[in-house]
This record gives C-alpha cells, structure tokens and sequence, in this order.
C-alpha cells in the first residue's frame, strides 16, 4: 500500500487527528533545514487546509510547486519579481488536491519561472539533493522533488514543460509523471511556454504519484486546453505485470551524451523487463535530435510572450523611482528577472520578430511535428510503450553546470520530447551509479498514462529501486 | 512616386495637384459586440461602471489565468461576417499581438492573425451620385485594452481596466473609397446594417465603433499604391470626412512641394482642426504575432454558419428597395424609413394594419420624426405603440377628427400614453361638419374683423388664410377645414 493510501486510509479511519501527518511532514521539513547544509526544498512552509475531510488524499500533506496559485501561501515562481505575490484565487489542481482531503504543506522552490534543470536559477536560494547535498536535485521542480526524496511528503505537485518534473524525479530518486497535454488543467498554473506547460506528479512511489495526479486529472471549463474526456482509474494498472507489453527502445536515446554507466542500469532493467515477459525491441524516433533545438525555439518564444505581464505595473516588483513609463518597464524588468530569464526573453523575442518568425518559430512548429510522427508511427506499429534514460547523466554538482547553458540544457536531451508530442512520460528510479539515483522514462502515447503506469509499476517492484533510507512520510511525530 | 511636379508654385500647383490626383482610403472599424460578457471571462461590459469593478484575474491577466471564448460573441462575429459577403473560414486561429502599454495587462492582445474568422466581402455604398462597391478584406475577432486615464490625477496616468476584454470585430476594407465624403457614407451604412444585425450598439460617444482611416493619394487613373499614413482619433461621422479632407490636402501640399510622404501613424485633433504625428515607422511595434496557444484553433461547424445565415434579418438596402417595389414609397421615404431597424419595423407594423402606406409614411416622416426628436427617443422606445398609431391616422384619414387636431392628439399620445380615442372623446375634439355650427363661427369672425374684411375685398386675397386661422381657432380646431373654406368663400366673395 502507498503512503498516500495509507495515511487517507487511517485518517479516515479516525486512528489519528486529521492534521496528524501534516504535523509530522512540517516537522521533517524543519529538520531538513536545520543543520549544515540546509535542504531549501521550500519558499513557504505553511499549510492550507484540506477542504474535505474524505477522500484519496485524506489529510495527506502534498508540497506544491511555487509557480501553481494558492489562496494563502504566496506563488513566486522562485522570482523576485513576484516576491511576495499571493494570488486572489486557487489554481484548479490544488482546489482539486484539497477536494481530495489533501493538505499543501508549503511551496517549493524551483528554478525561476520553470527555466532550468537545477533549481539553482532560483531567484532566492538553491535546493540541494537530499541524497547527496553537494549536487542538484535537478529542475526546474528541485523542490518538489527534494521535499518527497527527503521522506518530507509522499507526494508533490510540480510542473513539467521540458522535463522538469521527470528530471529532477530521476535526480532525486523518486517518480515522477508527466501526463498527456490537456489532461491536467492548467488555470493556475502560472504560465512559462502554454503549448508545452503540463502539472505532473511527483511520489515516493509508482502508487504515490499516481494517486496524486488520479485526483488532480480531468476537464476544466476554464482551461481551453483542458480535454473534455473520462480519465480512466489508473490504480487498476496497479500490479498488471509486463507479460505481453511490447516495449520500444529508441535508438536516438543511446547516444553519445549518454554516461555509459547510466546506459548499464537501462541495460539491466532491459534485461529485468523481458524476463517478466515483455517484449523488447529497437525503434527508431529520427526527428530526435532535432528536439532540443526546437524545444529551445518553442518555449522562449511563448515565454517571451507569457512574461511580458511582469512590468511592474499592477503587481510585483517595481522599481521605485522609474521617470517614465518605458523605464518602470526597463527597471522592475531588469531588477526583477534573473540571467536565464533574461536569455530566454531576449532569445524568443528574436524568434518571433518580423522577418525571423517563418525561419525560427515557423520552422520549429514544422519540427515538432515531425517528432509527434516520429511517435506516432512507433504506435502504429505495435509499440506499447518507450523506454528510455530519463536524463544522461545522475545528478551533478552544484555550479558545475551554470557557466554553460547548452551544457544545461542538454540534460532535458530526453525529455522534451513528450512535451513537444503532447505525449505522456514518467521517471522512476531503476538503480544507482555511485550512490547516485538513476531514473529511467516510460513514454506512451497520448491518454494512454494507464499503460504506461503498468509498465513503470511493475518495472518497480522488479528493481526494487524504491525511494527510501532518507526519510518516510508515514513515519509520525518529531522524529526524521 | 507619380511624376514628381518638383518647383511648382504654391497655391497653383496645389489647385493642379487636386484635379490630377485622387485619394485612395480604406476604413479600418472597430465594432464592439453586444454582448453582457467580455470575450474571455464572465466580466461584464458594461459602459460607465466605477472603474476597476468590472475585473477578474482573466482580463487582469494576473499569473496563472486562462482565457476561454465567449460562444455568443462568435456568433455575432459570424452574423456580421456573413452579412457583409464574407466567406466564413470553419477554421481560424487566434493570436497574440505583443506589445507594452500600461493599459494591456497580459502584454499582448489576444486578436486574430493569419487566419481571420472572416475574408472577402462587400459592401455596396449609396450616395446620391450613383452607388459603389468596397471590398472587405477581412473581419477579426479580438478583445479590447483596458483605458488610459491622463487626466484623472496629477502627474499620474490611472488604469481602468473595465473594457480590457470586451469583444470586438476589426472590419477591414480595402482601399476602395476615394474621397472622405465616400468614406463618410460607407461609415455610415455599414453603421446601419451592423445596428441592424444586432451586433452592436455602434455608440460612437461610448467607443462601441472606433474608426481608423488609411490614406494616401495617386495620380487619377493610377492603380498602384503609393505610401499610406494613418489616421486615429476620428469621434465621429463629420470627424472622418474632415480628418480626411485635412490628411488628403496635408499631402497634397506635401507632394506639391515636392516632397515624399512618409509613412507615419496620426491623431486628428478635433478642436484645432489638425492632424498631428503620433508615430513614425522607424518607432513602429514588431508585434511578433503568434498562435495563441492558450485557446484551440476556433472550428465552426458549417451548420452552424448556415444557421447564422438563414437567421439574418433583411437588411437595409433591400428593405428600402422592397420599400419603393412593394409599398410604392419614394425613394427617398423608404430611405428615411429604414435609416434604423425600429423605425423601419414600426413603419411597417402602422402600414400593415391600416392597409396603406403612404398615410402611414407620410405621418412617421413627419409628426412622428418631430415628435421621435423632441423627446430624444427612437423607434425602439417610442411611448406611441404602432397599432395606436395607425388607430390615429384612422381617425384623420375618416375625418372623425382634423389633420391638425391629430397632430395634436399625437403630441398627448407621446405625454400621456393614452390611446388616440380617448383622448379625442374626453377633449371633445370630433370635427364639426354641421354647416349650421361652422357658419355661425365663420360670421363671428368676419364680423369681429371688419377692417380685414374690407382689405380682402379691396384685392388682399392672401387674408383668406387669415380668416381660416380665426375660424379653426374658434372651433377650437374642430371645424371641418373643407367646409371652413367653402363658407369663407362664398361670405367673402358674394
């Protein structure tokens, strides 16, 4: 049973007070930053309330992303430019989670406005990787990824446009899904590129995650991306086995970039995969290479555009003593937005401008296109599910990175791809190299996260690579 | 360039260059839907609200808010489209138009791009010379910006951002129109059919129809382009057609100084009579239009564009051309009977039930008009009913009562709402044929004048007139007149 069952089941129950566990979970994430080398999973350490007192998520405490709006916590995006921002209404997947019985026990911190796999473009302070502070817990959901990694919470929301919750889920050792674009509502979720933007689910384990984004999917009329279909029960993925599963390896995927040593752990799990009686078998997704470049096109052009309400106008930094117009843009822009916002700003904005548009942003949709076929022939010719690394390499140290933006950027190499396919993916831990956690990615095709479940579920329990020895969220009391 | 008329003199050349050259103009409107709801939240629209109260996080584009498309607003946006010969794409796309201005809270305008729900109409305008077509290039949907407030505190610009959101169609001509009083017309007639439609209110004062005017000017006979500038500000009808007559003479002189005209955006000041640079290409906005990846592709079904189509009401040429086919109207009656929809439907529902109507015509023209004037309401809201109307002219046209005493039997109607009837009972006003009542009033006058008695005999004949006033006005207007004058004739006369 996950810890997210366990504890609704006992909280309903009446075993224990209803806000029992969330006490406990606010005390571990005290703890986590007290001693040397403090944890920073968080922004905010507060609760918001379940609304109800039944459900899945029944007094389960669920750290939330710093970018999804909630009534009380602050939403900052981890950027000073919205220091202090509290947003007059709840995004629709923590009025969902809370609908649940689930608590928000603070937000987390992420790289700023989403844009980084490190979570130390914060623009506050970086997280470290519970498993080894010297390095990153990955991005741009470091946070939330840390916050269940170090046994704080069972689950947490974060958001994925490239990556950012599979990658950091791998870094840390946890789960983390990416649903099928449009499963999710995205009204609250504050926007870094709309087109590639999708809630996800981080957990200790297959079961955790699930069942936070089992309560959180579904249409919203107030996101017009939102799709207007039945979101099966995914717990009946649970426990299927792979026997049967025709599971596709990308070529593209074992690459050059890839460490040989994390390549060795997809090997093995290969190898766990068919013994269970899966099928394996090379494919071959052509357009890959093409992702990172298309995917670095795409989203700083919609972030270009996303960003400009960030003006110091209404709400936010802005910079006192501006003598004009122009320069309360220029001043709480320039005062308020970190380097890496600031390239992506300036790179979409160059993607978009007459006379660039067709050789840039018009090209790079053509692309995208090209790699949602890519998949989609996979499909159709019997593949039930990809398998692949989820990052190339396990969590690196911190600043190792930051110098080199293509360096960073390359560490999202296998991700983008189910954002700019709309497609479903999901990370979860197959095995370690040095004592560093490796993640390896499920991708299905779009609604089908069910088989794609299956296949990470039972994946699990044949690694046996299960989040744990930091920190368990059922534990209670005091004690970390 | 036309032929450069480099060194010609002052006020001879620019007298040659406005024979040899035309002007060449495309409208650029923007209409405001009537809707209750903006066009991507539930805010409503209404005019002149405490500023801020109409908001949401929406159309305040706070962090995380999604807008989603107001149905309605599509079907008045295709209602307008299909009445103006468009071809209704079952496909188009919205789009971001990015800029910063304080009054834009997202920094971009959610509009339409590439694929506009709407290309290729026409419109054919009136004018007393002849009629004309302009070609609509397209009709797009987007949402309005909020409003900048100048002048509300010092050394302060306030934001109200009631209006961000509010939908609007932009309509597009083509550079059809080739003087500003063309322009003026086609303004005016595409007003009347949009009101028509329903589609909007085309409140000029309340910004529900903005214009914006491209101008620029060619040799007569030539058909390419030359550099266009851009007019903004233009309030109303006579604004247009002066703003464009000022633009056109502006570049006439400047040509005729041999000079170039520059592409350039500018305001027309009403009050100074001037229009004055706003911005020049070089400070122009790259808007960096793309797909708005917040709302789907917006797909109509064709059934749902043929729905729209089939509900159409007539629309005004044809109705005025029915008008003068059907009713037997002059041309300029049913003209003037169809200058609104009310007033045309209110025309008709008085002709239908009197069977007749050029009575019905001839007295909505005139008292009913006056009387529309003198309280400040419009067909829609006029107190006098249509079927109390035609009781009225049935009174007149059966000489139960006088044409005089009816129009003031109209005037008590629009005061007191009281049907015609009522009125002519309780007042007493039922026209006097007896030749015994009216004879006696007659001989009350003549004796009470006799000095004029005397003039008339003597050669003034147009006391007559005189006499018929003395006479109404001591029945109290009820005489007969037909009577009134045959007796005056004959006491005068014999």
């Amino acid at each position: 049973m996950s810890a997210c069952s366990e504890i609704a089941r006992r909280v309903q129950a009446g075993e224990v007070e209803r806000d029992h566990f969330v006490r406990g979970a606010l005390d571990r994430a005290r703890e986590a930053d007290s001693g040397d080398v403090p944890l920073h999973a968080f922004l905010s350490l507060e609760t918001e309330e379940g609304e109800a007192a039944e459900g899945s998520l029944a007094g389960v405490p669920v750290a939330v992303k710093d970018n999804i709006c909630t009534r009380e916590l602050p939403t900052s995006c981890g950027s000073r430019i919205l220091e202090g921002y509290v947003s007059p209404f709840e995004a629709t997947v923590v009025r969902k989670l809370r609908a649940a019985g689930g608590w928000v026990l603070g937000k987390t911190n992420m790289d700023e406005f989403a844009m980084g796999s490190s979570t130390e473009n914060s623009g506050y302070r970086p997280t470290r990787n519970p498993r080894d502070r010297a390095r990153v817990p990955g991005g741009s959901s470091g946070g939330s990824a840390a916050a269940v990694a170090a046994g704080i919470v069972p689950c947490a929301l974060g958001s994925d446009t490239g990556g950012s919750v599979r990658q950091p889920a791998a870094f840390c050792g946890v789960v983390g899904i990416k649903p099928t674009y449009g499963r999710v509502s995205r009204y609250g979720l504050v926007a870094f590129a709309s087109s590639l933007d999708q809630v996800g689910s981080l957990g200790a384990t297959v079961e955790d995650a699930t069942r936070l984004l089992q309560a959180v999917s579904g249409h919203d009329p107030r996101d017009a991306t939102s799709a207007d279909r039945a979101v099966p029960d995914w717990a009946a993925s649970f426990g299927v086995g792979v026997d049967g599963l025709t599971i596709g390896v990308p070529a593209e995927y074992f690459t050059e970039e890839l460490d040989p040593a994390v390549a060795e752990v997809c090997r093995e799990a290969f190898d766990r995969l068919r013994e269970a009686g899966a099928r394996v078998r090379e494919v071959s997704l052509p357009h890959t290479r093409y992702a990172v470049p298309t995917y670095y096109i795409l989203a700083p052009a919609e972030a270009s555009s996303n960003l400009a309400r960030y003006d110091g106008v209404r709400y936010g930094v802005r910079a006192p003593g501006a003598e004009s117009i122009d320069a309360v843009y220029e001043e709480s822009r320039t005062r308020g937005f970190g380097a890496e916002v600031v390239r992506r700003i300036m790179l979409g904005t160059f993607a978009l401008s007459a006379g660039y548009y067709d050789a840039y942003y018009g090209r790079a949709q053509r692309v995208r296109a090209l790699i949602a076929r890519d998949f989609r022939r996979v499909w159709a010719d019997g593949v039930d599910v990809l398998f692949t690394p989820t990052s190339p390499t396990p969590a690196f140290r911190l600043g190792e990175r930051t110098t080199d933006p293509v360096a960073m950027y390359l560490s999202d190499i296998y991700t983008v791809t189910a954002n700019l396919a709309g497609i479903p993916g999901i990370s979860i831990p197959i095995g370690a190299v040095e004592g560093l956690p490796v993640g390896g990615q499920f991708l299905a095709p779009m609604w089908d996260e069910a088989r794609m479940i299956q296949a990470a579920h039972a994946l699990e329990s044949l690694t046996g690579a299960v989040a744990g020895g930091v920190g368990d969220a059922r534990r209670e009391g005091t004690d970390a | 360039m036309p032929e450069t008329p480099s060194r010609r003199e002052g006020a001879v050349g620019e007298a040659r260059m406005a024979e040899e050259m035309e002007a060449v103009i495309g409208l650029e409107i923007h209409v405001q839907l009537r809707t209750d709801q903006k066009l991507f939240c539930p805010d409503s629209t209404r005019f002149g609200d405490a500023p801020n109260t109409n908001v949401c996080p929406v159309c305040l584009g706070l962090p995380g808010a999604l807008p989603t498309i107001n149905e309605e607003a599509v079907d008045l946006a295709v209602r307008a489209a299909v009445a103006f010969g468009c071809d209704v794409h079952e496909t188009s796309v919205f789009a971001r138009k990015n800029y910063f201005y304080p009054d834009l809270p997202k920094g971009y305008q959610i509009s339409q791009f590439e694929r506009p729900l709407a290309t290729g109409g026409s419109f054919r305008v009136r004018m007393d010379d002849g009629e004309s077509v302009v070609r609509i290039r397209r009709i797009h949907m987007e949402e309005d910006a909020g409003k900048s407030v100048h002048d509300r505190f010092r050394r302060a610009t306030a934001v109200d951002l009631n209006r961000a959101g509010t939908p609007l169609i932009e309509f597009v001509s083509e550079p059809d129109l080739t003087s500003p009083a063309q322009a003026r017309a086609y303004l005016q007639q595409v007003k009347r059919v949009i009101e028509y439609l329903d589609v909007s209110d085309c409140n000029m004062e309340e910004g529900s129809l903005r214009v914006d005017a491209n101008v620029s000017i060619r040799p007569r006979g030539s058909t390419t382009l030359e550099t266009k500038t851009e007019v903004k500000n233009m309030n109303s009808f006579s604004g247009v057609e002066k703003a464009l007559t000022t633009e056109i003479a502006r570049q006439m002189e400047v040509t005729a100084a041999g000079g170039a005209v520059e592409h350039m955006t500018l305001l027309w000041d009403e009050v100074k009579g001037e229009v004055r640079p706003m911005r020049t290409k070089e400070e122009s906005h790259d808007y960096r239009y793309f797909p708005e990846p917040d709302l789907p592709p917006l797909r109509l079904g064709r059934d749902r564009i043929e729905t729209l189509r089939a509900e159409l009401p007539e629309l005004p040429a044809s109705r005025a051309d029915r008008f003068v086919a059907e009713l037997g109207l002059p041309v300029y009656d049913a003209e003037v009977l169809t200058a609104s929809r009310a007033l045309a439907d209110y025309f008709e529902a008085v002709a239908a039930q009197r069977g007749d109507a050029k009575s019905a015509s001839n007295w909505i023209m005139g008292p009913v008009l006056a009387a529309m004037k003198d309280v400040g309401l419009d067909a829609g809201d006029f107190p006098v009913p249509a079927e109390a109307l035609a009781d009225l002219i049935d009174l007149v046209e059966g000489d139960t009562i006088s044409h005089n005493v009816g129009k003031g039997v109209l005037r008590k109607m629009v005061e007191t709402g009281e049907e015609a009837g009522v009125i002519v009972e309780r007042e007493g006003l039922v026209q006097v044929r007896d030749s015994d009542r009216i004879e006696a009033w007659v001989d009350e006058v003549l004796e009470g004048h006799p000095d004029e008695v005397a003039r008339f005999r003597g050669g003034e004949k147009r006391l007559q007139g005189y006499f018929m006033g003395e006479v109404m006005k001591r029945s109290r207007g009820k005489a007969d007149p037909g009577e009134v004058a045959r007796l005056l004739a004959r006491k005068l006369e014999g």
